[in-house]
């Protein structure tokens, strides 16, 4: 007998638009493919049918950064590949989360020499962090869960 | 550091033809980050509408320094690093260093471990097969192909998860055999593997042999021939689709591969086709081996015992002095390898993969260097591309199966 | 080592004066840069050795003559054995022909030693970096390169590592 119970036999609905917003934000997140090295594979196998990701709403994997919201980084970053890091960054458009996959993006990994960065923090702004050498699909599924986590406590004006 | 310096045409006037001095022709970057170039590599196309008059790949964007990083880590704690190398292969990288430490330094492998070796290295090689199969398919448009060839990798990683672990960097094989014995299990899930796996090699078959839309685009493109591809390094299935029988796995047989009878398939028409075809009668090749290795496996121990090299079982711990002393010198100081240098090559899923190991008496490698297939088979990609369209540069780049791990160390 | 090897290294051996140096197991026979293309050119059209399986070299610094030496691999499809071959390049201005005429996948891999050890190679078609970024000062194989690896933050430095590390502003 109250307001929500009329609205409903209305067909209306009523919601924060926060909610709302970061809802339709995280059922529809799609990746941009940035697979560098073993985790790539990694990543292709929970892409694939045994442990899917669509379910989640990535259904596909654009490879242009115009068109994608969240980026993984999968794999070590060289020094000769940190500008180009930074510049698809840059090109994608708000909002956008970044997810550094395994151990070599998040602090260097096995290596610590001249060649490798030591984690992809020094270029890009990192959301989570997911360990592992290279990690499991469920565990990269496990890192996506907490982007979405993450998303529900934002703002719109964060954004804006 | 983070900004980007521009590569002039001055650099690589030489390399490109003089239309594009003049402007007449396109220069186009195909960037590191491409859907289909399987990894980073950067490639520079000169085109004349959609045509390719000259390509020039770069590489170097995966380069990790291991080769320096390994000389500063002893000779067991340097074997984790091979792994990383060729990153869907990982077990004949392995393989291939504990070959060399073995020659050096006279170790004796048992011969349960070898057939063991033996039978991982092929599932390795099926399991890098089934991938390059999901992303030729791919990049030609045939989705449903990497679905099911992914499908067929999880049973393979189940196996290596069984066997040590983890699915990807096992790092399984250790200086004189293996890290520890395969459980009661193995047997049956390999066994149940290769039961149904020749029902689903018909499955993509069907697929794919015979389909006039996957024909059209794979016949004819990237020809090479079998004279050129010994000139030029080529080795594997790259070199067997134009022709030429070479296989190290009979010409210098190791880890006991002289015992199974086992056929190499080649194909004539040095073409994507001809390269397919191998790969695909491959996979039956590779089944045929690993039935007649589960047959034939032996009993006894998985290690050597020259404890010298090899730590004790921790059984022994409690009862034996110099098994005590033997694992507190080999945890804190590692082995000694006496001086001198070695080139060990196997037949790995792409071609020739071999390691020159110099070492001078300390525990330390003193020189590691893998000689990797994808590195000498990205060299011939210039000479394939010429006069085919980019769609065809595609299916070229795929049916050469680099992987950038490999070419960039 | 192969025994089928030993005839075809002593008929080397005397034609070229060239000594045959024993390293382990292995048994390499060292030639002097000028000789190398003329060996090369006798190891593809008279003996067989039809591919090229490794290019590579290996520093012996502090020792100053010679610092390097350069490592050749060839492998005989037809008769199914290998040989390897040593070349010593003094350490000041390094350089040793190439054998891209011979041998064309050669190429990149004396692109590789350019980069990684500095040993110049005459005559090469195009000599440019190949695994670094081709601004990059220095030749990372080299032994008195460092190995550039960044300080471990522990429980107990881990502030002041902090304080220095950058990290990327959006």
């Amino acid at each position: 007998m109250g307001l929500e119970q009329k609205a409903g036999d209305m067909g209306i609905v009523t919601v924060g638009l926060e909610e709302a917003v970061n809802w339709a934000r995280t059922r529809s997140m799609w990746p941009m493919l940035f697979g560098l090295a073993c985790c790539a594979i990694e990543m292709m196998s929970a892409q694939a049918s045994h442990y899917d990701m669509s379910r989640f709403g990535m259904e596909l994997m654009r490879a242009s950064p115009r068109q994608s919201d969240l980026m993984i980084v999968a794999g070590r970053v060289t020094r000769k590949m940190a500008p180009v890091l930074r510049r698809l960054y840059d090109l994608m458009p708000d909002p956008k989360w970044v997810i550094s996959m395994g151990d070599c993006a998040s602090c260097g990994g096995v290596f610590n020499n001249y060649a490798i960065m030591p984690g992809v923090d020094e270029v890009v702004p990192v959301d989570v962090y997911v360990a592992g050498c290279p990690p499991r699909p469920e565990g990269l599924i496990h890192g996506i869960l907490t982007v979405y986590e993450k998303v529900y406590g934002e703002k719109v004006k964060d954004w804006a | 550091m983070l900004e980007q310096t521009e590569v002039t045409l001055e650099d690589l006037k030489h390399l490109v033809s003089e239309r594009a001095l003049e402007g007449e022709t396109v220069l186009l970057n195909m960037g590191p980050q491409h859907p289909s170039t399987h990894g980073v590599l950067r490639l520079l196309l000169e085109l004349d509408g959609e045509t390719v008059v000259s390509c020039i790949p770069d590489i170097g964007f995966l380069h990790t320094g291991i080769e320096k990083n390994m000389e500063s880590k002893r000779y067991e704690q340097a074997a984790t690093m091979t792994d990383r190398l060729d990153y869907l292969n990982t077990i004949g990288n392995v393989l291939v260093y504990c070959l060399a430490i073995e020659e050096l330094t006279g170790l004796d492998v048992p011969p349960r471990a070898q057939v063991v070796r033996v039978i991982l290295c092929e599932l390795h090689r099926i399991a890098s097969h089934l991938v390059w199969l999901a992303t030729q398919a791919l990049d030609l448009a045939a989705q449903s192909v990497f679905l099911y060839c992914f499908r067929e990798r999880e049973h393979v990683l189940d196996i290596l998860e069984l066997v040590s672990g983890q699915r990807m960097m096992t790092t399984y094989f250790r200086p004189g055999g293996l890290w520890r014995d395969v459980p009661d299990e193995f047997e049956d899930t390999v066994r149940q593997f290769i039961e149904y796996f020749p029902a689903r090699i018909e499955q993509y078959e069907t697929l794919l042999t015979k389909n006039p839309l996957f024909l059209e685009r794979t016949q004819k493109i990237g020809v090479i021939s079998g004279e050129d591809a010994v000139r030029w390094g080529l080795s594997g299935p790259t070199l067997r689709g134009s022709g030429v029988a070479f296989d190290h796995r009979k010409a210098n047989p190791y880890s006991g591969y002289e015992q199974y009878e086992f056929d190499v398939p080649t194909a004539s028409s040095g073409d994507v086709y001809g390269r397919y075809v191998v790969r695909m009668e491959e996979f039956r090749q590779s089944v045929r081996i690993v039935k007649q290795a589960l047959d034939n496996l032996p009993g006894g121990p998985s290690r050597s015992d020259n404890r010298k090299f090899v730590p004790p079982p921790r059984s022994e711990l409690g009862t034996s002095m110099e098994a005590v002393i033997h694992h507190f010198k080999l945890w804190t100081e590692g082995f000694d390898v006496p001086k001198g240098s070695v080139y060990v090559p196997i037949e790995s899923a792409r071609g020739e993969l071999g390691v020159f190991l110099e070492a001078d008496g300390s525990n330390k490698p003193y020189r590691v260097h893998y000689r990797t297939p994808s590195f000498v088979h990205l060299q011939v990609l210039p000479k394939l591309a010429v006069g085919h369209l980019v769609a065809d540069l595609v299916a070229i780049i795929g049916s050469i199966d680099i992987v950038l791990g490999d070419a960039d160390r | 080592m192969d025994e089928k090897l030993q005839p075809t290294l002593d008929a080397l051996g005397e034609r070229f004066s060239a000594q045959q140096q024993k390293f382990g197991a292995e048994i390499y026979l060292v030639v002097e840069p000028g000789q190398l293309v003329e060996f090369c050119k006798t190891l593809h059209d008279e003996f067989h050795f039809d591919m090229l399986s490794d290019l590579t070299a290996v520093d012996y610094w502090p020792a100053q003559e010679p610092r390097f030496h350069v490592v050749y691999h060839f492998f005989s499809i037809s008769n199914g054995i290998g040989i390897g071959l040593r070349v010593p390049v003094p350490g000041i201005e390094p350089t040793v022909p190439t054998i891209e005429s011979v041998y064309p996948n050669a190429n990149w891999h004396e692109r590789e030693i350019w980069d990684m050890f500095g040993i110049y190679v005459e005559g090469h078609s195009d000599l440019r970096r190949i695994l670094m970024p081709f601004d990059w000062e220095g030749h990372p194989l080299r032994k008195d390169y460092p190995l550039g690896y960044e300080e471990v933050q522990f429980t107990f430095n881990y502030d002041q590592i902090d304080k220095r590390k950058p990290y990327a502003k959006e």
